[in-house]
Parts: structure tokens; sequence; C-alpha cells
């Protein structure tokens, strides 16, 4: 049987979220983390394929759910490190329980909630209904909340309140946004499920009032902006990064960023599609640039390995925000590329940091020396992640940011040199910081790691592997879905 | 062609949810507070009650039976067992005084009607009025949320928005999923009640006050 074959027979859409639904509560009712943990690599294994196979079959488009060129990227992304990090979550969770920061029912309700996440998250990227996508962020944002909670201690309990409190503020910006987008489409689509449903918004964009739309696309920046964490309302970030356990730090910056910048991308078609709105460019250029800026400023001041981490999360949220902006083929093949090879690497360094924390007892970096010289494949390992993020060659971000700067400095040659400032601020205090993490006469607590490594190396391979030879079919597929973007 | 009772009634019940958020903003004692927010979902409940009869739309009593039942009663005796339990009912903690949060909230409802009936010349009256009125209790809630230290008052705020954007939701005629929204808006509002009274707060940091929690940050165990 053929591979096609096989996977015409079954609903892959409806896989793709129905085997981390099923998940949640057979996860949540076994007991033994041993079983659950083997059962969440499993259940994200699944759910992985049936993303896959959604590149090869492609369901009708329904009135809820839906599977175009622009999400399928988003899905397989979103499924693949999702997969990878529960792969490192199941060795690394397992000595949380040992040190006593969780006990076994909290772990139990940890693997509910990382489906519960995961189905959020699938159900916002395959929603083809403005209220359903909405519904599923708040949801991914309801179970993110929970995990960073989790351990229970003063700071996690901040955190997650904050992160709370202006995730709320945010998904409540979004949905009078979205509101406003209803009110603008009834006049000329009519009353009903129709009116909301993204395919049919799209083909008549053009007919709608834009100056409600022009309101309606700020509350939705601000909103969804807020959960991709751009400047202005990024103060949950960090927080929720540093204090939750770290696979979900690797989610959050992998994944979730991704989830909420989409839905930002899909408002951003429909105000394009309409000629007399606002262009929602500028808009985006302004909020990217700021983010970069300021992060890669605020890099220099950090002494928690995971916050130093989250804020070049932002710096790199802010780039591919500001790619996006600029809008055009280019700079939108460069968006994807850099958002794609961003989620690998973070979460990659994210699982180095959460081996460093577990074997050094700490998050200070102060306290964090010599790692090359105690842990060697780890102390390497972070380096050469660290040597990604920051931009540099031979890996597959120096390229994606190559992307970007030429692309800009061919139209807006100002803007980019701003750019570049941001950048090489960032890139300096990356390598200062970790010149210091990874060389040295190593201090401290030096216990042997217990997380998996192959995650890590996983990711990195692929990031060096895009640095080095991007296959042809990717380039002319994510070419072609940088033309839709517009 | 509305009939001049059905827009008057309805443009009574949502300017009534406005004049009652100006009300939250200036109470100061935790139960005060707390009532104050049972009239705010009791006037929701009606609004959208009116809504349903005149839009003909029965599925929209569902939303309102949710906003009385939980909002105007189960949330506010949870919260008043909350307050009595952590024994903050003394005083709201302001971080602006109660003056210029007024004089700051007019502000923002003269701006969302600058904004919103400019905007929204092309809908009908009464979506233009209840946009209108929707955007100024967002606005509100939001200055009472950045306005207050305590805990449970920023989660009053928050609730305070989202009756708001309930009153957008049905005002916007034949919006679907409204139902579905106001339910998923009542899970997440649920979870945060259930989360400070389960992770008591109190016990751990000693007070819920926000500036308290933030001395925390970046310190060590």
């Amino acid at each position: 049987m053929t591979f096609s074959g096989f996977v015409s027979g079954f609903d892959a859409l409806g896989a793709v979220l129905l085997i981390p639904l099923a998940s949640i509560f057979i996860l949540a009712l076994l007991p033994g983390y041993r079983v659950t943990a083997l059962l969440n690599v499993l259940a994200s294994l699944l759910t992985l394929l049936a993303a896959i196979s959604l590149l090869f079959v492609r369901p009708e488009v329904g009135s809820l759910l839906f599977v175009d060129d622009l999400n399928v990227v988003f899905i397989v992304l979103n499924t693949l490190v999702g997969f990878t990090t529960s792969l490192f979550s199941a060795s690394y969770i397992a000595h949380e329980l040992e040190t006593g920061r969780l006990t076994p029912t909290y772990l139990r309700f940890y693997h509910a909630m990382y489906q519960a996440m995961m189905f959020g998250m699938n159900l916002a990227l395959l929603a083809n209904n403005i209220g359903l996508l909405w519904v599923a962020v708040e949801l991914a944002t309801l179970t993110t909340v929970m995990m960073v909670g989790i351990y229970r201690t003063h700071e996690a309990l901040e955190a997650a309140w904050k992160y709370f409190i202006l995730g709320s503020v945010g998904i409540a910006l979004a949905l009078f946004g979205t509101i406003l987008v209803y009110v603008a489409s009834q006049p000329v689509i009519g009353e009903g499920l129709d009116a909301m449903t993204w395919t049919i918004l799209i083909e008549h964009a053009a007919q709608f009032d834009a100056a409600l739309l022009n309101v309606a696309f700020v509350f939705l920046l601000l909103g969804y902006g807020t959960k991709v964490g751009l400047a202005p309302v990024h103060a949950w970030l960090p927080d929720a990064h540093a204090e939750g356990p770290t696979p979900i730090s690797a989610v959050l910056s992998g994944l979730l960023l991704n989830v909420a910048l989409y839905a930002v991308l899909r408002f951003k078609m429909l105000m394009t599609a309409n000629e007399a709105a606002l262009a929602p460019g500028p808009l985006m250029v302004t909020m990217g640039l700021t983010s970069l800026i300021f992060a890669s400023f605020m890099l220099y001041r950090r002494r928690d390995i995971k916050r130093l981490f989250a804020y070049s999360s932002i710096e790199h949220m802010g780039i591919i925000t500001f790619a996006f902006g600029m809008g055009g083929p280019l700079a939108n093949f460069a968006g994807l590329l850099h958002m794609t090879m961003h989620s690998l690497t973070k979460s990659a360094i994210f699982f180095a940091v959460g081996n460093i924390a577990q074997a050094k007892g700490t998050q200070k970096i102060a306290d964090i020396r010599g790692l090359t010289e105690s842990h060697p494949v780890l102390g390497w390992g972070l380096l050469v992640g660290v040597v990604a993020i920051a931009g540099l060659p031979p890996l597959g971000i120096f390229m994606s940011e190559f992307l970007v700067v030429t692309s800009t400095f061919a139209r807006q040659p100002l803007l980019a040199i701003l750019l570049v400032l941001g950048l090489l601020v960032a890139l300096g205090a990356l390598l200062w910081r970790v010149t210091g993490i990874a060389f040295g006469t190593p201090v401290g607590r030096m216990e042997p790691v217990h997380g998996s490594h192959l995650p890590m190396f996983a990711h990195l391979v692929l990031v060096l592997g895009a640095g080095l030879y991007l296959p042809p079919p990717l380039v002319a597929w994510f070419q072609h879905v940088a033309n839709l973007l517009g | 062609m509305i009939s001049p009772l059905v827009y008057d009634v309805a443009h009574l019940l949502a300017g009534g949810m406005v004049l009652v958020s100006f009300m939250l903003l200036y109470q100061d004692r935790m139960h005060g507070l707390l009532n104050v927010f049972a009239l705010h979902a009791v006037i929701l409940a009606l609004s959208v009650s009116w809504e349903a009869y005149i839009q003909d739309a029965p599925h929209l009593f569902i939303t309102a039976a949710i906003a009385l039942i939980v909002k105007a009663i189960i949330i506010p005796l949870a919260l008043h067992r909350i307050v009595r339990r952590l024994n903050i009912h003394r005083s709201v903690e302001t971080v602006v005084g109660i003056g210029p949060t007024m004089l700051a909230g007019m502000g923002l409802v003269a701006l969302s009607m600058a904004l919103m009936l400019r905007v929204t010349s092309a809908a009908d009256a009464l979506a233009r009025q209840d946009l209108a009125f929707a955007l100024s209790v967002v606005l509100l809630g939001l200055l009472m949320m950045v306005s207050r230290r305590n805990a449970v008052s920023q989660v009053v705020g928050l609730m305070s928005i989202e009756n708001g954007l309930i009153l957008a939701a049905t005002g916007a005629k034949g919006m679907p999923l409204v139902v579905e929204i106001s339910v998923a808006f009542s899970v997440l509002v649920a979870f945060i009640v259930i989360g400070i009274f389960l992770f008591r707060i109190r016990e751990r940091f000693d007070t819920v006050d926000m500036q308290a929690l933030d001395r925390f940050r970046g310190e060590s165990q």
C-alpha cells in the first residue's frame, strides 16, 4: 500500500486535531509517569505523521477548518517541534520528579496539558473561522498559563499571573477586532457563519468598509501582537519563559509565538486585499523594529539564562514581523525561512538550557561557567545553538537574516541600517554571554546530564543543513507561500 | 426600520453598562466592588436578552443566562468568599486617585464615541451604539486594571472588559459563535477565579497586592 493510499483512508485533518484531543483525556486518567511520558511522545509522533500527510492529501475546505498552502507550513513546523519537545520532555521531566519539584499528580496534569496545548495550537492553525481561531488561541493561552505556574513557587505564580492578565487583555482586544471584522463583512456577505469564514472573507475583502477594517486591524495587531511578544506588550514573555518547565519554554518560543503571528498574518492578508484600507505593513514594520532594537539592548542586562534567551525570542519575533511587514515575495520568503529556523534553533537552545539548569542546579548565568570542559557535549551544543541564533554563517539563521537585510536595503536603506544595528547589538550580547558560559574554569555543581541530547542535535543538524543547502522543493514551496502572503 | 422604543431600550441598557463601569472605578471597598460588578452583569444579561428578543435570535438567551447565572451570581459569590477568607475586604488599593481616574475614564468614553461612531457609519443604528458603548466599557475596564493593584480587583476589571465584548458581539446582528465565545470566555474567568482560590495567593505571598508579587521577581529562593 502506498503512503498516499494509506492516508486517503482516513481524514488527516481530523487526525491532527483528534489525536491530541483524545490524548488529553487518556493522559489525564492514566497513572504512572513513565507510561504517560511515552504515550505523550507517541501521540505527538502520530500528530506529526498526520500533519505531514496533509502535504500530500489536501482535504476540502470546510466552513470551520481548512488547509491551504500557508497554514500547512505552520502546522508541519508546529507538530515537528511538538514531537521533538515531547521526546526531550520525556527524558527531562523524570528528573524533576526526583528532585521533588513536581509530584506524580502534577506530572500527569503536565502531560495532559501538553496535549491540550498542542490541540489548541493546531486548532488555531487549521481554523477557517476567525471566531474559532480566537477560541483556539484562548485555549492555547489558558493551557500555557497553567504550565507556566506548575512549579507553584513565588516566581512561577507571579509569572503565570502576569502572563494570564496580559494574555487575557491581549485576547480581549483581539476579540473586539474580530467582532469589528464581522461588522465590516456582514453588510457584504450577509449574516451567519459565512461572514466569519476566512476563505469567504478574503474573496469579498475588497468591498468591506475600509475605515472599519483599519480600526479592526489595530485591535487585532495589538491583541495577537501581545501573544507574539512584540515590544510594547511583551512584558509577560521573559517571566513566562523563565519560570515554567524548560520544555514549555521551548514550545512557547518555538511554537506559540508563531501561532499568534499566523493570526496576524491572516488579517494582514485581509487588509492587503482591500485597496482602500490602511497598509498594514508600516505598522508591523514599526512594531517589529522596536521589538528588535529594544530586546537586543535588553540582552546585555540579563542575569538568568532562560530570560536571556526569552529576550532573544522577542528580538527574533521582531525580525520576523518586520520581514512580513515589509512584504513582497523576497521579504516574505525571508520571514518564513527565519520563522522556521528560529523555531528549530530556539527550541534546541532551550533543550540545552534545560539540561544545564538540571546539571548545575541554577539558571543564573554567573554560576554557569566552563561548560565545554565540565559537560563537553552540552557545552558545544549550546555554543553551536547560540552561534546559530546570533546569525553567524554557515547556519540557517544567517541566511534568513541576510535575506531580510538585503531585501530591505534594496527598498528602504534607512530601515535596513536600524535593522543591522539591532542585529549587531544582539550578536554582541549573545556572544559575550555564551563565551562566559561555555569557556573558563567550571564552577559550582557538576552533576551528570539527565535529559536527552538527541532532540537538540536533530534540530541543529536541520539548521546547519538549511544553512548549507536548501532543497529546491522547499525553496519552491516557500516561494509559493511568500507570493500568497502578498 | 427600528421602532423608537426598541432603540431606546437597547440604548438605555447599553448606556447603563457604561454608567456601571464608572461606578466600578470609584468603589473603595472590596464587597462594594463585587456588588457593583454583579449589577454590571445583570444589566448585561438584560441587554443581551433584549437583543435576543428584537433580533429574534433565541440562542442569545443562552448567553444572557450565562451572564446572569455565572457572572452575576456564582463568580461574585465565589469572590466574596475569597475576599472574606483572605481578609482583604478593608479597601481597594489604587495606583492613581479616584478623581484623575474618573477624568481619564471620561476621556476614554469620549474617545471611543468619536472613533466608533465615525467608522461605523455604514452599520445600522443599533450595532453602532452597541459598538460605541462596548468599546467604552472595554476601555474603562482596562483603565480599572491599570489603576488597581489588587489581584481581585484586576480580575473584576477583566470581567468587565469581557462584559463589554459580549455586548459588542450580541450587538453585531447575526454574529455566529457568540454563544461559544461567551462560554469560552466564562471558562477563562472561571479558571482564574479557581486559580486564585486553589493557589491561595494569600498563603504564598501574604497579600494579593500585585506590587508585592513584583518584588519576588529576580530574587533567589
